[in-house]
């Protein structure tokens, strides 16, 4: 009875996701078809306004205020009026309303695309202002999509734009992606970039990859010319670059490493420029000799900040782009390419048991005004160490303990102990018996460095107790001092 | 690039890292490096070599897996030689020659 009931729940449940799947794609088929119908009510009333009066066809293609407004690009020679003709009548989707897509729409809503999609589900924060810069302060907490277009607008109200409030899934990406000629990937995890770049090449789009990270950033231009699988003169796509996802765990984000804003400006506002020479590009026969295939890394602190790099063309054995592709826009939709499983996730660390914890209320009961002073040590990296710190905490950054080396348990035999220590572990340190408190940032590098001091002997068989401060200056903020600075 | 001649016998070659590599490196995105001409077996030291020695001579991190997996530059990482894709010079078999610029680039995600 009870596992009858339980099939039939599961029946249930599969043929409710199945209904959600399938009025998820026809929404956003429906969104398309619906921003198709703005622009052309739009168009028509563009032409109505900028014709003889409404009467038969216009004397010139655009419209005067698009003379006056697009005229300081067109009189390039690389656009004219052809070019802005294209841009007019082409249709960009940026995935990503971040660090690259907002200078990268900011310039392309400028320059007249006709057509401009967003797609993101997150909502603007403060930590987002000093890079994103159609996003405003007022905008705090709204869509990205929304904020964007907002600004967007202002700049340019001719353009159509099209907000997709979620983030891009593998049911949704092939029924989004169709309705758009080139695609911009403005994102910020592999798992995505994989999505994307799988997508475009089985529907034939064009790619214009970015990427960026403290001072540097990187971008491509994939899948140009956008030729069918199989078809060797097609341009490689992200998996004939980088045919393996990274390890997860040598993945940083933008929140863990920091980003300057205007390194990854930089690279959005050069993804905008390779999207308009794509689309503006003459139109060419299939022997005619394109660029070839490149890498464009910056380095903000570098003596040659700009270089480029030659690429290989597509890879015979490439999942997706070749003729032995196993990946096809079936694959994607069911989830039987599995995103997140290829690039793998990393877990917050929980490498240490509860008696080898201690919350930071508990942690400020015990110790109130640090006293008596146990040994705290801090394992952020110097420069937000510098940003705010616990008096009397000793800062030893996470990357110092995890490159020393290990004694080995040979010499460690019967050698004294302290003797094996490390270089890095103060000696006052070294020789106290106080208790150890380590603490970072959120309460996962604190774990390791436990585990690591543990490793080395610092705990002295156990008599020493070594632990960490649960969840870090996050939770110190939440429970014990609300002025901590949440940076 | 300027380099200080090599030693009959030796080459020396230009080795540099980025997108966040340097920081396995001792924080130094350039290291100039001088291999033996010709190895115990008479071969030229190829790619591979220098992954070897680079790991062995130059790498201070005990992290050996943030750079070599398999016996090979780990995934997302790009490996450059004279400004080329490596794939387009033959990998890790490639034999490097006096005055050659070796750049490792590890692939960013941030946006």
């Amino acid at each position: 009875m009870h596992a009858m009931a339980m099939t039939s729940l599961d029946d249930t449940c599969a043929s409710l996701r199945s209904q959600i799947a399938a009025t998820e794609a026809s929404l956003a088929a429906l969104k398309c078809d619906l921003a198709h119908a703005e622009q052309a009510a739009t168009a028509t009333l563009a032409a109505d306004t900028a014709g003889n009066k409404g009467k038969g066809p216009t004397r010139w293609p655009l419209m005067p205020d698009e003379y006056r407004r697009y005229g300081r690009q067109m009189i390039v020679s690389q656009v004219g009026l052809q070019g802005q003709l294209k841009l007019r009548s082409a249709k960009v989707l940026l995935v990503g309303a971040g660090g690259l897509g907002c200078p990268a729409a900011q310039y392309l809503a400028g320059a007249g695309v006709g057509t401009i999609g967003l797609i993101d589900g997150d909502t603007v924060e403060a930590s987002n202002l000093h890079r994103q810069v159609l996003h405003r302060t007022k905008n705090v907490g709204k869509y990205k999509v929304d904020s964007a277009i907002e600004s967007l607008r202002d700049l340019n109200p001719l353009p159509t734009y099209i907000a997709h409030r979620n983030h891009l899934t593998p049911a949704e990406a092939p029924t989004i992606f169709r309705e758009y000629d080139l695609i911009l990937d403005c994102t910020d995890n592999p798992a995505t970039r994989y999505l994307i770049s799988d997508t475009a090449v089985l529907l034939g789009k064009p790619l214009v990859s970015a990427s960026a990270l403290r001072t540097e950033g990187q971008l491509m231009v994939l899948n140009n010319p956008p030729r069918p699988p199989g078809d060797k003169t097609g341009g490689p796509c992200y998996r004939c670059v980088f045919p393996r996802p990274p390890p997860a765990d040598s993945v940083v984000s933008c929140a863990d490493g920091g980003i300057l804003g205007p390194v990854v400006g930089t690279m959005g506002v050069l993804q905008a420029l390779e999207a308009i020479k794509v689309i503006t590009a003459p139109s060419v026969d299939a022997t005619s000799s394109k660029d070839p295939p490149s890498l464009h890394i910056f380095s903000a602190y570098s003596s040659s900040p700009f270089r480029t790099i030659r690429l290989r063309s597509r890879r015979l054995t490439c999942a997706v782009c070749s003729a032995e592709a196993s990946v096809t826009l079936e694959t994607i939709t069911s989830g039987s390419t599995d995103y997140v499983f290829f690039c793998g996730s990393t877990n917050p660390a929980s490498l240490l048991g509860p008696t080898e914890r201690i919350s930071a209320l508990d942690y400020h009961e015990r110790y109130p005004d640090n006293v008596p002073a146990p040994t705290i040590i801090d394992v952020r990296d110097n420069v937000q160490f510098e940003i705010c710190n616990l008096e009397n905490s000793i800062n030893i950054p996470i990357s110092t303990i995890l490159s020393s080396s290990r004694p080995s348990k040979a010499q460690n035999g019967d050698v004294d102990n302290q003797s094996q220590l490390p270089p890095w572990i103060p000696s006052e340190v070294a020789n106290s018996d106080h208790p150890v408190y380590v603490v970072c940032r959120l309460g996962n590098d604190s774990q390791i460095a436990v585990q690591k001091m543990k490793d080395l002997g610092m705990h002295q068989d156990g008599q020493r107790f070594i632990g960490d401060i649960r969840g870090g200056f996050r939770a110190w903020r939440d429970q014990v001092d609300p002025d901590w600075p949440e940076y | 690039m300027a380099q200080s001649a090599p030693e009959d016998g030796e080459i020396s070659i230009a080795v540099e890292f980025t997108g966040g590599l340097e920081l396995l490196f001792s924080n130094e995105r350039k290291h100039n490096v001088t291999l033996p001409a010709n190895l115990d077996d008479g071969a030229r030291p190829d790619i591979a070599y220098l992954l070897r020695y680079l790991v062995d001579n130059i790498m201070q991190d005990q992290r050996k897996e943030m750079f070599i997996m398999e016996d090979n530059v780990r995934p997302g990482i790009l490996v450059l030689i004279n400004d080329a894709d490596w794939e387009l010079e033959g990998e890790e078999k490639y034999e490097l020659q006096q005055g050659d610029n070796i750049v490792f680039v590890s692939t960013l995600h941030g946006g």
